[in-house]
């Protein structure tokens, strides 16, 4: 290790190595132009992130670790990135109207867009109890920011302050066990960890009890109950923008990483992890689906739904084979887009200028404006898992892996609270198309917006037609973390 | 031996004591000042480990700077402790249900058992001529420079979002900048000479408009 210097070794980290650099870039060159040049720099991070994207494309996908082995790069990490990136890229480009209307123009929006990203990108990559931490710790200090960026309205400080509290809190659990797992394993490295666990039996017992802390930091991060508290109230207050981010991003990010501590380090203890996680998911899919019922607030909606679907998210995770973790990145991949093109809907939700988040302000949407309300229907359908639509298979696929490997109690219960889920859905699509018209929205001028979501419904509607490519890569990045 | 192990549990008793001062005192500030007690108290355990850097690191850094900011804070905020404590009673026995419980759990599984002396014997210690901060910066650099790095974007976030926070430009509170001040010319910058038809009646406005510029900034 004490030798020169190579570059070359670093390699597989060229996207982070790419992306780190730009952000500094971006930041050196935003406080000297000042927030007048936001939008400059908002246009240069989306060159940034889709040059990322393309370097990343450009690289071997095959298991490779920089020296120290805290960085492991395989094609589990290549497709978790591109995910991160597309949905990093999305936000940017639908944020860049929204902080102009809103007066939140600064130029560290798309700065600490970049650098949470950047500890996304990270954490999918750690092979490392260390670097798991840091790049943990990177993405959500970005993301505490985030949410208070509109610092001058009390629901976006709010949103701040708890999030940071909870999140130092959760990163506390975090640190103990982790510091547990070192003291019996003996080391921080994932590779080391499975050895210590395949060849000792007797410290599994103990390292159990740090894994269950370790797995109460990760279901923090994916918000899965009961850790789930922070997730409306963060949602509801922080800026419409960066709730678009907290929906699309980081929840996929968490939830690879849960599914490579999981699988990697821990992969002979699962029958241990597997009950905690049946425990996240059944709570997370019935507060998930009843909670919802009776909120007014579509960004708080939002987060029950988003915390409903990490719990059947987590059925395919408990599964522990190779089709359960594919059709988990099956899942979180339909769940990014139909979750952006729901976004980009609520983004263009403004009434005299002024941001409106109340069901009740869609009402006859159909209306003033058919075509958003048609493709919102067909993504809020989706969503619900009705047949025809990707959300649908999404589902599917989690419960024919959950049916296979045995788990019929689950399978049965994702289906029933998806149905109650359903209902909250329909209900947004009842006001649109059949309530008493209210005022019209703002016209929407934001060109990215009505892109995002004409590409979301297109790829919702569309899916049946050819969903065999999608398939199979979900099913082909799984495979890397079953090979050892 | 003796007279090491002797000194370690003394600091470590200092070290409890204190941490339990910390969450039970009522005036903040006494709080704080156990919370230095327990970072000196537990330097001076890492400096018997024969830790040296870190023992002198964690006075300089922690003692030095952040508990003397965080002293700061504490006096200027004025915390209201009623209300800190308002759902106290309340809260305390779920609250110290789950952390006998909780504690109870750890002992049986971390316990001597597989914590104990037998199972991590005390490593050789290290010979006069070996450096601990040179080890220490070996490895920080080498082995360790994939997380040193992150740890450095960090604290690029941590200033990017101190910036954000807290930095407010109010467009209606007048400010000066010396920069321009120093700049200003004896000639024409300081004053401006206006010349006038004489006339023979005093007119107020001519006096006004001819007032020096400087006074703007």
């Amino acid at each position: 290790m004490q030798g020169e210097f190579e570059f070359s070794a670093w390699v597989p980290a060229l996207p982070e190595i790419f992306l780190a650099l730009a952000s500094m870039a971006l930041l050196v060159a935003g406080a000297f132009i000042g927030n007048k040049g936001t939008r400059v720099v908002c246009y240069a991070a989306l060159w940034s992130i889709a040059v990322t994207a393309l370097i990343l494309i450009g690289r071997d996908w095959g298991r490779s670790l920089v020296p120290g082995g805290m960085f492991v790069m395989d094609s589990f990490a290549g497709l978790t990135k591109l995910m991160i990136l597309a949905g990093l890229f999305a936000v940017v480009a639908m944020s860049i109207r929204y902080l102009h209307q809103e007066q939140i123009n600064r130029f560290e929006f798309p700065v600490l867009v970049m650098f949470a990203g950047l500890g996304m990108m990270l954490m999918v990559s750690a092979n490392d109890m260390l670097s798991l931490y840091v790049a943990l710790e990177l993405q959500s200090l970005a993301l505490y920011v985030l949410a208070a960026f509109h610092r001058d309205t009390a629901y976006s400080a709010e949103a701040g302050i708890k999030y940071f509290v909870l999140g130092a809190i959760s990163s506390g659990m975090l640190l103990f066990g982790i510091s547990l797992i070192y003291g019996f394993a003996g080391s921080t490295n994932f590779d080391m960890i499975a050895h210590r666990l395949e060849d000792m039996e007797a410290i599994r017992l103990p390292i159990l009890v740090g894994l269950v802390f370790v797995l109460v930091g990760l279901a923090f991060k994916i918000s899965a109950v009961p850790f789930h508290m922070w997730t409306p109230d963060v949602y509801q207050g922080a800026p419409t923008a960066v709730t678009t981010l907290f929906a699309l991003v980081p929840k996929v990010a968490a939830m690879a990483l849960l599914i490579r501590v999981l699988f990697g380090p821990f992969a002979a203890m699962a029958p241990d992890w597997g009950q905690i996680v049946t425990l996240l998911a059944v709570a997370s899919m019935i507060v998930g689906a009843f909670a919802a019922l009776g909120q007014e607030n579509i960004k708080r909606l939002m987060a029950f739904s988003s915390i409903s679907h990490m719990g059947y998210a987590l059925i395919g995770v408990i599964v522990a084979d190779e089709g359960g973790v594919g059709s988990v990145m099956l899942y979180l991949l339909i769940y990014m887009v139909m979750t952006a093109g729901v976004f980009a809907v609520i983004l263009s939700m403004r009434r005299d200028n002024l941001a409106v988040e109340s069901i009740g302000d869609l009402a006859g949407l159909a209306r003033t404006r058919p075509f958003v309300a048609f493709a919102m229907a067909a993504l809020l359908f989706s969503m619900a898992g009705v047949p025809p639509l990707a959300g649908f298979f999404g589902k599917f696929f989690i419960f024919v892996e959950a049916v296979d490997a045995g788990y019929y109690v689950l399978a049965v219960l994702g289906v029933l609270t998806s149905v109650v889920a359903a209902y909250y859905y329909l209900r947004i699509v009842k006001v649109m198309f059949f309530d008493e018209s209210a005022e019209p929205f703002d016209p929407n001028k934001s060109l990215s917006g009505r892109a995002v979501l004409f590409v979301a419904a297109l790829f919702v509607l569309t899916f049946i037609a050819w969903p065999q490519p999608v398939i199979s890569i979900a099913y082909d990045a799984s495979k890397a973390l079953f090979i050892q | 031996m003796g007279f090491e192990k002797f000194l370690f549990y003394v600091f470590a008793a200092i070290t409890l004591f204190a941490a339990g001062m910390v969450i039970t005192r009522r005036n903040p500030v006494h709080a704080v000042l156990y919370l230095v007690l327990a970072f000196i108290s537990s330097a001076a355990l890492w400096i018997l480990l024969e830790a040296e850097f870190l023992g002198i690191v964690l006075v300089l850094v922690y003692v030095g700077a952040v508990m003397v900011l965080f002293l700061f804070v504490v006096m200027m905020l004025d915390v209201d402790i009623a209300t800190l404590r308002a759902g106290f009673i309340r809260y305390l026995p779920i609250g110290a249900l789950i952390a006998v419980v909780l504690a109870l759990e750890i002992f049986l599984i971390v316990g001597p058992a597989n914590f104990g002396l037998q199972q991590f014997p005390s490593p050789v210690p290290a010979g006069p001529d070996v450096s601990n901060t040179e080890e220490l910066g070996l490895l920080l650099y080498t082995l360790y420079v994939y997380p040193f790095e992150i740890a450095a974007v960090i604290l690029l976030v941590a200033i990017v979002a101190a910036i954000r926070l807290t930095l407010r430009r109010r467009p209606d509170t007048k400010y000066m900048d010396p920069a321009k001040q120093v700049r200003v010319k004896k000639g024409p910058d300081r004053i401006r000479i206006v010349k006038m038809p004489s006339e023979s009646a005093a007119v107020p406005a001519v006096a006004a408009s001819a007032a020096p510029q400087e006074s703007t900034e």
